[in-house]
């Protein structure tokens, strides 16, 4: 978990939503705790190479006409 | 009837060229349809279209029992006529049409019996006919690979730009597009009840079968996660409209069938489902709730404002809210759920669909899935992930605002949240999550993919996709409940009634295909047997 919460600290303005989110307890069965947050981590590095480059602009093209 | 009974699933899906707006989204849509011709020999002669027949198509005539005048109609509820796109309309409508030389393919009917066609300004996939929900899950999915393999053409032909397909229901700029079911009921059930029973549980069926959406209201534009795709989109209780004011319970009453005999539901509020836990559920769980609706043992409850609970409800996805009710009291969603599940449980106890030995073989498994479900709902919803759509998604969009701090009005979250419906396989993710193994399958990859090119053995569509995948160069037209022949040597042309949706199945029909080898013989032999 060290790796992870220093990227949270690292790119993250605000606080407030830290208390927000799940956070295992730290200490807590490390071996499955930490197969799991590599696991998380492996999904999200994968994710993260097939995102859509520029995703604001992405986003704003995806413009749809009426449906049903 | 009970959850085996008729039913079909409509899939409108969004489509984008990225990086250009100066497409027309309809001529973009006949691309769709005509890459899938080339992709396949299940094709009619002209041009490699099958004509729609619009005979006994009639979407304005209103369940309630009246018709609505055609000149109050909204012209985008007129689709009983044949759209033609014209270069003009193209430039009226805004955007060039490409100067492919290729034909503007409005209406395929395919192999497996589906309808694909271009439906408004999207590519829809119209599921063949199947009678139970697994079917229904692996015939809408195979709709999926339908549109994998119209994408996978354009990709490679070199005068088309670039489509990408979503199977989502909103662009997030106050746009929404559709995602149907269909279910073949008695007429004799009276309509009256069918919206008394139905609303309490559409409002909500979302904790099961949302796909989650990032963005509140019509436009997006507030910050935040909800349940479901469509719920913001949704302004009236009962009405017969699907693209304006769109209500909880639609209207329409076109049956495609024996129209003594049989309704057809046509049920508008749902999401589209990639996840298959929540597609089998909705299929499950409504079939059963009609089946109580027709033997009057459906709870019997009222929402005091559905439209807003409804929109309510998708918006507490950490399920902490409740709803005032008609009488005054005031429910959860979860609770409403547990109500519909235990009259369920009852009903189909009592008329032994759900016997493990002696049942219908589907009733007993939807009945575990949904107590499966609404148990863990209550318990610990996350631990759904592998399961429900809208909590896939929600975890997933949470992982990455747990590592980036990002908040919900983040375009990245924006972004995972349309890029979760692409139906690319090496894009999408919701791929993603099935390809590690996260998310539970009902139904295997090999009968998805011969779902591609098999119709159900069941229903009429058997009848349907037999019809064009041995006689197709000489069907000239296809409906729900037609099939029309131009036979070589004869002036006028043969249209074949199928209004009974389980007969012409394959136990009734695959002799008479496989035994004749010419079109004369079969028809000249099906017209003397009608079967």
């Amino acid at each position: 978990m060290a790796s992870q919460e220093q990227k949270n600290v690292s790119s993250r303005p605000e606080e407030e939503h830290v208390e927000e989110l799940p956070v295992p307890a730290p200490g807590a069965d490390s071996a499955a705790a930490q197969a799991a947050t590599t696991g998380v981590d492996d999904l999200l590095d994968e994710i993260d190479g097939v995102l859509e480059s520029n995703a604001e602009e992405f986003v704003r093209g995806f413009v749809q006409k009426g449906g049903q | 009837m009970s959850v085996v009974r008729v039913v079909g699933a409509e899939t409108e899906y969004g489509i984008h060229a990225p990086g250009t707006r100066q497409f027309n989204a309809t001529w973009l849509s006949t691309q769709v349809v005509h890459a899938y011709s080339r992709e396949t020999s299940h094709r009619a002669a002209a041009g490699g279209e099958t004509r729609w027949d619009y005979t006994d198509e009639d979407p304005l005539a209103d369940a309630r029992g009246w018709s609505m005048p055609r000149e109050a109609a909204h012209p985008s509820q007129l689709t009983d006529a044949e759209p033609v796109l014209t270069a003009a309309q193209i430039a009226l409508e805004g955007g060039e049409s490409g100067d492919t030389g290729a034909p503007l393919m409005m209406n395929m009917v395919l192999g497996n019996g589906a309808r694909l066609y271009v439906d408004h300004a999207h590519p829809e996939y119209s599921s063949p006919e199947v009678t139970n929900p697994l079917d229904a899950v692996r015939w809408d999915a195979a709709g999926d690979l339908v549109a994998l393999a119209a994408v996978r053409r354009i990709a490679a032909t070199a005068d088309v730009p670039e489509i990408n397909l979503y199977k989502n229901n909103t662009d997030n700029k106050s746009v929404s597009y559709g995602s149907h079911e269909n279910y073949l009921m008695p007429r004799s059930v009276p309509f009256a009840h069918i919206v008394s029973g139905l609303t309490p549980f559409f409002v909500t069926r979302q904790l099961m079968c949302g796909a989650g959406r990032v963005g509140l209201g019509q436009d997006g534009s507030g910050s935040g996660f909800q349940i479901s795709q469509r719920a913001d989109f949704f302004e009236a209780e009962v009405g017969l409209e699907t693209t304006i004011r769109r209500p909880i319970i639609n209207t329409r009453d076109e049956p495609h069938a024996v129209a003594e005999k049989y309704r057809r539901l046509h049920v508008i509020i749902g999401d589209a489902n990639l996840s298959q836990v929540s597609n089998y559920l909705k299929f499950g769980t409504t079939a059963l709730v009609l089946d109580m609706i027709e033997h009057g043992t459906a709870p019997v409850l009222k929402f005091a404002d559905p439209v807003t609970s409804l929109r309510e409800i998708s918006h507490d996805w950490e399920l902490q809210g409740t709803y005032l009710l008609a009488d005054g009291s005031r429910t959860t969603a979860l609770d409403v759920q547990w109500r519909y599940l235990k009259a369920a449980l009852a009903h189909a106890q009592a008329n032994g669909s759900s016997h493990p030995e002696t049942g219908d073989g589907h009733t007993a498994a939807v009945l575990a899935k949904w107590e499966e479900v609404l148990t863990a709902l209550g318990t610990d919803p996350m631990s759904l992930a592998g399961q429900l759509e809208w909590v896939a998604k929600l975890s997933l969009l949470q992982q990455y605002r747990n590592r980036d701090g990002l908040d919900w009005d983040d375009p990245r979250l924006g972004l995972i949240d349309l890029q979760w419906a692409d139906i690319r396989p090496e894009k999408g993710l919701y791929y993603k999550l099935l390809q590690r193994g996260r998310m539970q399958r009902v139904v295997s990859d090999e009968s998805i993919a011969a779902a591609v090119q098999a119709p159900p053995p069941d229903t009429r569509a058997y009848f349907r996709g037999r019809c064009i995948q041995d006689f197709g160069a000489h069907v000239v037209g296809a409906s729900w409940d037609s099939v029309i022949f131009e036979v070589p040597q004869l002036r006028r042309l043969q249209r074949v009634s199928t209004k009974e949706p389980l007969r012409g199945t394959k136990e009734l029909t695959a002799g008479l295909f496989d035994n004749n080898t010419g079109l004369q013989d079969f028809l000249s032999q099906l017209l003397s047997d009608a079967h």
